[in-house]
């Protein structure tokens, strides 16, 4: 895969506590194609946050990360300077967040905070800077863009800080975008246009888009790939359509069960649930960590699984034959 | 709040629903190091204390006498061979003995500190219970009058006032304390504040007790650690306010052995005989010290663990 | 942001007039203010004179309007010791203490705000727990104690600085160096606290993601949250420094208002006292005030409230 822009291969992210080491992201191995969209799909606590701020280099003090390899665009990110990640951060490589109410400063204005990113990259200077604020304000279609520049953070909702958010995260025009439940913090009639530009944003501009969610639906609107994670780990990846018409894992197929579909089902028929709860990762985990609440767990699941392969780089880790979750319809 | 942000890094949420304790590494202080603050503290103060009782049973001599043939005598540790074994401290200016000054001094300290905090807690914790109970008219009123006090130079008026009354235990006391009480009402006041909206309160209103009864039964349990580490500050502060006015000659006044008087009695031979300082004010220095880290314990153990 | 300041204002005159009030009150406290003028020897026909010659056998609020009257236009009145007047007095020492102040708070803020940052960053480090003593050691200390430890070392042992008098900037170092020694644990504690919990807000980690230099993220971005407290208190600490230049102006016999107030109490001169007083209330009134408007400023969001 050698236009790959974004190669991530046996990523963990260990995290000390009292009670132990908590195995938050297991040996989780990604890829991004400029011009792709990757969708990192899981429930809450799955590590498919930490997986992207791992990538970022931005994990908490006291999160340690071991890779094989993170490269981007051919560059080795973990053999590089501390002086070198941060002229990549914002210029190459940038990330929008989950909540735009806490993560825009709320002591200096929109404009500034746009701004510095262009001029402390070397990219022009204040004009230049301001001018490319407007032009992206105005393309993630935010009115009166001149002058929202000069007004602070909390004088704008949640939609539009968002929107200034992505903004912020195009002013160098980076190759990879990492954006991190971008609309999680929205309202439900804000996210679909939040998306909407996202996905028309990374056709203009080619970037390559990793997008962490746990809404199935986003997955289903905008990815490219799908890469779906459960307790630390990556268990399926592929193609969205392939992942979405013939999911090889019991815990994907079981969260494509959970989408309720209004034109599918009849009233009062119960939604989809996948019972259980999800393990404990602290200390050793061995096995596949699905097995406690897998309809079709078996003895060979309690050992290591190894990934098996499908055609169109479809990865699953599972012992099943492909053939026991496919249904008719 | 401003400048307040809510820490929000995955990894915690992660420990979160893990439903482990946030990471060691992120607690304020391992545990060891509070609890060794706390003791040792406790256990220095409590030592200071004795020894302020038992100075009677414990100086070798009386604090008062003078002599002047023993005037300016060294400790032992500056130089030993003019240190009388008598006078293990040495002697100060008037042949009195150091050790038992500094002894009997403790007992001022104490006092005045123990009783100008008693006062000014009885004045600042009614001010500001009240401010946060009842809110409105007489918060604004509490509030005007911290504001009025904080306006106010409290050495120049603590001297102002010793000086028109005369210096003695009492008038220290009293003037200490009532100007030391406003932190006392500042964090009463919100702590009564976050109190009283809780649901035992609102339950308490609904059975009809009288406001003294919620007050004393339900208010103040809760605030109760808040006031335990504001008392050992302010203790400590008017401490160190006795000593400076004492220091100014407008304090506690002499022959009474009063640290801060010692060491201004001190100053003129301070060239020659640096002990004479060093002494009463290390020993101002440790007391302090240890009143302060006791708060700092006290605080440590009963406020929950989150905001720094 | 104007409707702010003129509230503030508002309060800031109530508590001036206020602290007037007392500060007159203060003095006649002890009942009968002519008979300790007179002194224990006295006649009394002295003391009536007295009494009659400073109005004292007037009713309190009138003798409290005069004064208040003729002090807002300036006089304050005269001392009974010194020939000049007590604006003259008070003019002529203000200038060594506000120079004192400023110095101190200065020194100060040199050592918190840095040593603060440190402390953060470095958490739990060496580096954070020397801080820490450093700053539980400077609040224990009696500041009296310390100025006369400078004075030994660096005045009597060294003879590197003057330790009395008020001839030369050289005098100012040390007591500078006293009044803000006092105040360093508490801005230094401060900062700190406060750094750590901007550190490890969201903000910042987009500054971090932004790519921006690290001294860019811990000043622009870090500091400029966490010191929004840290200038509150700096302003509180700069008025107790005018409350503490009494000791430290007396032990270095430098001649500013606090030494000039410590002399006119110990003699009783109460028409300089009381001008001491209200001028230096004034200046808390007008510090905090300023202080309130700078706050705002610093953080937005305090205009809209």
């Amino acid at each position: 895969m050698s236009d790959a822009l974004l190669e991530v291969t046996g990523l963990s992210v260990d995290i000390p506590t009292e009670a132990g080491v908590l195995h938050a992201v297991r040996d989780v191995s990604l890829s991004v194609r400029r011009g792709e969209t990757l969708c990192v799909v899981g429930e809450s606590g799955c590590g498919k946050s930490l997986t992207s701020l791992a990538i970022m280099g931005l994990l908490p003090p006291t999160a340690q990360r071991r890779a094989q390899r993170i490269v981007l665009a051919g560059e080795d990110l973990q053999a590089a300077p501390a002086r070198r990640l941060r002229a990549l951060r914002g210029d190459r490589m940038a990330m929008v967040f989950q909540d735009p109410m806490t993560c825009l400063n709320p002591a200096w204005t929109i404009g500034n905070q746009l701004e510095e990113i262009f001029t402390r990259h070397g990219k022009g200077n204040r004009r230049a800077a301001h001018d490319r604020a407007v032009a992206l304000l105005e393309r993630v279609g935010i009115a009166n863009a001149a002058g929202r520049l000069s007004q602070y953070p909390h004088q704008l909702s949640g939609g539009l800080r968002q929107r200034v958010m992505i903004a912020m995260a195009l002013m160098c025009s980076p190759d990879l975008v990492l954006a991190d439940e971008p609309t999680t913090a929205l309202d439900a009639t804000i996210q679909l246009g939040i998306l909407q530009l996202l996905a028309e944003l990374q056709a203009e501009m080619h970037m390559g888009l990793m997008l962490v969610t746990h809404d199935l639906g986003v997955v289903a609107r905008i990815a490219d790939r799908v890469a779906v994670m459960y307790a630390g780990e990556v268990v399926e990846e592929g193609p969205a359509r392939t992942v979405f018409t013939t999911p090889r894992h019991p815990y994907t197929r079981g969260l494509i069960d959970c989408i309720p579909q209004p034109d599918r089902m009849a009233p009062g028929q119960r939604l989809g649930t996948i019972p259980g709860m999800v393990p404990s990762l602290v200390g050793d985990v061995q096995g596949c960590a699905f097995r406690t609440r897998c309809a079709f767990a078996r003895p060979e699941c309690a050992a290591t699984v190894a990934p098996r392969h499908g055609p169109d780089a479809h990865m699953w880790r599972c012992v099943l034959p492909p053939e026991t979750l496919d249904r008719a319809a | 709040m401003p400048g307040s942000t809510p820490v929000s890094a995955p990894g915690e949420e992660l420990a979160a629903q893990a439903a482990l304790p946030v990471p060691a590494a992120r607690r304020r202080r391992p545990r060891w190091q509070r609890n060794l603050g706390l003791i040792s503290s406790a256990l220095v103060l409590a030592a200071i204390v004795i020894a302020a009782l038992a100075a009677p049973w414990l100086a070798p001599h009386d604090p008062y006498v003078q002599s002047l043939n023993d005037r300016l005598l060294p400790p032992f540790f500056v130089d030993a061979e003019r240190a009388v074994p008598s006078h293990p401290l040495g002697t100060d200016n008037l042949g009195r003995d150091y050790l038992s000054r500094l002894l009997y001094g403790a007992r001022i300290s104490l006092l005045i500190g123990f009783f100008a905090m008693v006062v000014s807690g009885l004045i600042g914790t009614v001010m500001g219970v009240l401010a946060g109970y009842f809110g409105g008219r007489t918060d604004t009123v509490v509030s005007f009058l911290v504001t009025t006090r904080l306006s106010l130079p409290i050495i120049m008026v603590a001297l102002a006032v010793v000086s028109v009354f005369g210096g003695s235990l009492e008038v220290v006391v009293l003037v200490l304390g009532f100007l030391l009480w406003d932190r006392f009402a500042v964090v009463m006041r919100s702590a009564t504040h976050q109190v009283r909206g809780r649901e035992y309160i609102l339950a308490a209103q609904a059975i009809g007790c009288s406001v003294p009864r919620i007050l004393w039964q339900e208010v103040l349990p809760n605030v109760l650690s808040s006031l335990v580490v504001i008392a050992s500050y302010e203790m400590a502060q008017a401490i160190l306010l006795e000593a400076a006015l004492s220091f100014l000659g407008l304090g506690v006044q002499p022959p009474l052995p009063s640290w801060g008087l010692m060491v201004s009695e001190a100053k003129e031979v301070m060239l020659f005989e640096p002990w004479m300082i060093m002494l009463p004010g290390a020993a101002i220095c440790v007391l302090v010290l240890a009143i302060n880290l006791l708060g700092d314990g006290i605080r440590d153990l009963t406020v929950p663990e989150g905001r720094a | 942001m104007l409707r702010f300041a003129a509230r503030r204002l508002l309060l800031a005159l109530a508590v001036a007039f206020t602290v007037s009030a007392i500060a007159f009150m203060l003095l006649r406290l002890s009942g009968d203010l002519a008979t300790t003028l007179a002194g224990q020897e006295a006649r009394a026909e002295d003391v009536e004179r007295i009494r009659q010659q400073f109005g004292l056998d007037q009713p309190l609020i009138l003798q409290y309007g005069d004064w208040l009257w003729r002090a807002l236009r300036g006089d304050f009145g005269r001392s009974l010791f010194y020939p000049e007047s007590v604006g003259a007095l008070i003019r002529d020492r203000l200038p060594n203490t506000a120079l004192l102040a400023s110095l101190g708070l200065l020194i100060a803020l040199a050592f918190s705000i840095p040593l603060g940052m440190a402390a953060a960053f470095w958490r739990n480090s060496w580096i954070d727990r020397m801080a820490l003593m450093l700053a539980v050691l400077g609040q224990a200390m009696p500041n009296f104690w310390f100025a006369l430890l400078l004075v030994f070392f660096f005045g009597m042992t060294l003879g590197w600085l003057p330790i009395s008098g008020t001839d030369g900037f050289a005098n100012f170092i040390m007591p500078a160096m006293a009044l803000g020694w006092y105040a360093t644990p508490v801005l230094m504690r401060l900062t700190r606290a406060g750094m750590v919990d901007v550190l490890a807000a969201d903000y910042v980690r987009t500054a971090h993601a932004k790519g921006l230099p690290l001294r860019v993220v811990l000043i622009k971005h870090a500091l400029r949250n966490a010191v929004v407290p840290v200038v509150a208190l700096a302003a509180v600490q700069f008025g107790n420094m005018l409350s503490g230049s009494v000791v430290i102006e007396t032990v270095f016999a430098l001649q500013g208002i606090g030494y000039l107030a410590w002399e006119s109490i110990s003699r009783r001169d109460f028409p300089v006292v009381q001008g001491i007083l209200l001028v230096v209330a004034l200046f808390y009134v007008v510090l905090t005030l300023l202080t309130d408007l700078l706050n705002a400023w610093l953080d937005p969001r305090i205009r809209s409230r």
